[in-house]
């Protein structure tokens, strides 16, 4: 066999290794559905009571696309725990020791990540219309959206394994998750930065997070910009560059640290 | 094998993390079919010699062939024909111990069936076929061990890295692994494992080599290391700071080699090697010259010892392998 088609059977096998985890932790699974009812419980009914979203429209209407971000975003820390792992129990060593290919190693892992991550937008999308959230601006509009949501889980993806090889323990991946929260919070996931103090406000729109939110809104046909800055405004185009910047800037950082470990 | 060539030849091994150097030109010779003990304590090199050795590092300078491969140039094949388990378990623990064994095997490009066939056939060599279903995370700490050696040895390598494969098992797991080592250099296999226990490099080395500070500073076989230190080691504590100087004299004649002094403890040893008969020498001579003694010890020599008598510093003066080379890294 050719070493592509080596690389191709390497990548699935080590992918189904990664799926095959979640047959086997069904704690996992239910964690993962849990995160996003809660998230829709409390921001959707608790706080969502007490915001008032500009342009007067339904606060889940609005919140959805943001918690799928947030969903996209919190991957990072999936991506960073399996990373990490393997390096601190050695099996990445030991993947590294054998004669398969080098770039499976990482490359199962990312085709895992992705697979995961489209079946939990799939249920994620499943219970925002159980809350009354909908698409209004048609199939292929909503369709796009959920390619943005992928395009930006893929780029955030390269930072969860550049940082888990630096981290390269169980211990550390769990404090640096603790830091994706304030990062989703400052942004327009929540609530409009046009209602946060100036300053603030160029920093939520230029979180690239928000981007991949504001062009969500837009595609799901979900709600206005409401702040006429020109970020906001070409949110579906940002939403695009943001992490096409992303994945230039670490999936080099993470290849050349993956290479490092033979230096 | 190998047609009479060594399985593994390593020849003037240079590496170093920023500052450290982990390895100052390191020698080694491991006869096809044979098993080299690299005995050390932490921070001696035997990580790094490892990992330059099964491709996981480069070395800065220096060669080094596996099986008749050299590691630099031809690190894929390398990677054919080795196995290498470390200090930790190296499996997914999630999943079970013969879906690990599938999995690796089909990482080293077997066929699913093939696979499936090689993973019930260790299973069975390794004792795990009653476990073989079950989550690899729910094993024993032998049993977890015994896997990873399964998983080393799943393409039958011609040569096997042990990078102190014991480290943090209890005694009855260390028995376990010794006796799996055993069976399969047996086989024929090829074995270098690295140890900071003498009595492990003991048990299962055909020769052993002492490694301080990225160099090999002893060679031989264990037995002709011991005729060297000493079979055991006789302690004497003092009970007046008098006694110490009189005591190490009377050691020095029994002992071949020089009595090892510690005067904050009033403390004297030194190798011997018949044992019970050394013993109750110096215990009559002591008694003949009057010196008051508070304890007597007759043990096994350790890796300290063993220090002691080849560089005349104690074996724990290097920090962790590991951490030095994560912090370098």
């Amino acid at each position: 066999m050719s070493a592509l088609r080596w690389t191709v059977s390497d990548t699935l096998t080590l992918a189904r290794r990664d799926l095959l985890h979640w047959r086997y932790e069904p704690a996992r699974i239910a964690w993962s559905l849990a995160f996003p009812v809660m998230s829709i419980l409390l921001f959707g009914y608790v706080f969502g009571s007490a915001i008032v979203v500009p342009g007067g429209q339904d606060y889940r209407e609005y919140l959805m696309p943001g918690l799928f971000v947030m969903a996209a975003a919190f991957g990072i820390s999936e991506t960073l725990f399996g990373i990490a792992m393997d390096a601190e129990r050695g099996i990445t060593n030991r993947l590294r020791a054998m004669p398969m290919s080098r770039v499976a190693i990482l490359g199962g892992g990312c085709l895992a990540a992705m697979v995961n991550a489209l079946i939990n937008f799939v249920v994620m999308i499943a219970m925002g219309l159980i809350v009354g959230w909908s698409w209004h601006d048609g199939v292929a509009n909503a369709l796009l959206a959920v390619l943005l949501l992928l395009l930006l889980r893929f780029s955030v993806l390269w930072i969860g394994i550049w940082v888990g090889l630096k981290i390269s323990s169980i211990e550390a991946a769990g404090n640096v998750s603790g830091l994706l929260f304030p990062f989703t919070m400052i942004s327009s996931i929540f609530v409009s930065p046009s209602q946060m103090p100036g300053w603030l406000q160029t920093i939520a729109e230029w979180n690239p997070l928000s981007s991949t939110v504001g062009a969500a809104r837009e595609l799901f046909g979900n709600g206005d910009p409401a702040s006429s800055s020109w970020i906001a405004q070409h949110a579906v185009l940002m939403a695009i560059v943001w992490p096409l910047l992303l994945t230039a800037v670490f999936a080099p950082l993470a290849v050349r640290r993956y290479q490092a470990m033979s230096r | 094998m190998t047609d009479g060539r060594p399985a593994i030849v390593a020849a003037g091994l240079r590496k170093r993390f920023g500052d450290k150097v982990a390895l100052d030109g390191l020698d080694l010779e491991v006869p096809a079919g044979t098993v080299l003990g690299l005995l050390g304590p932490n921070g001696a090199g035997k990580t790094t010699a490892v990992s330059i050795l099964t491709t996981l590092l480069r070395a800065d300078g220096g060669r080094a062939e596996v099986a008749g491969l050299d590691v630099a140039t031809e690190a894929a094949a390398v990677r054919g024909r080795i196995g290498l388990t470390g200090q930790s378990d190296a499996i997914d623990e999630i999943l079970s111990g013969r879906q690990n064994l599938e999995l690796f095997g089909r990482l080293h490009h077997l066929s699913p069936r093939a696979a499936r066939r090689r993973a019930a056939e260790l299973l069975e060599q390794f004792g795990l076929t009653e476990a073989a279903d079950r989550q690899a995370k729910g094993y024993s700490g032998g049993m977890k061990r015994r896997l990873d050696l399964a998983v080393s040895f799943l393409t039958s390598p011609s040569v096997l890295f042990l990078d102190e494969p014991t480290t943090g098992q209890d005694p009855r797991n260390r028995m376990e692994v010794w006796s799996v080592v055993r069976e399969l250099v047996a086989g024929g296999t090829t074995v270098l494992l690295t140890t900071h226990y003498l009595d492990e490099a003991d048990q299962l080395a055909d020769r052993i080599s002492v490694v301080d500070r990225g160099r090999v500073i002893a060679e031989g076989t264990p037995d002709a290391l011991k005729r060297r230190l000493g079979a055991s080691q006789v302690d004497l504590v003092l009970r007046d700071d008098a006694g110490v100087a009189e005591a190490a004299a009377i050691l020095a004649r029994v002992s071949d080699a020089e009595p090892v002094v510690d005067r904050s403890r009033r403390s004297v040893s030194a190798p011997v090697h018949d044992r019970v008969a050394s013993l109750t020498e110096v215990l009559q001579a002591v008694q003949a010259a009057g010196v008051a003694v508070d304890d007597v010890a007759l043990r096994q020599p350790t890796l300290d010892d063993v220090f002691l008598q080849l560089t005349g510093s104690r074996a724990d003066a290097g920090d962790d392998e590991t951490e030095t080379e994560e912090a370098a890294a």
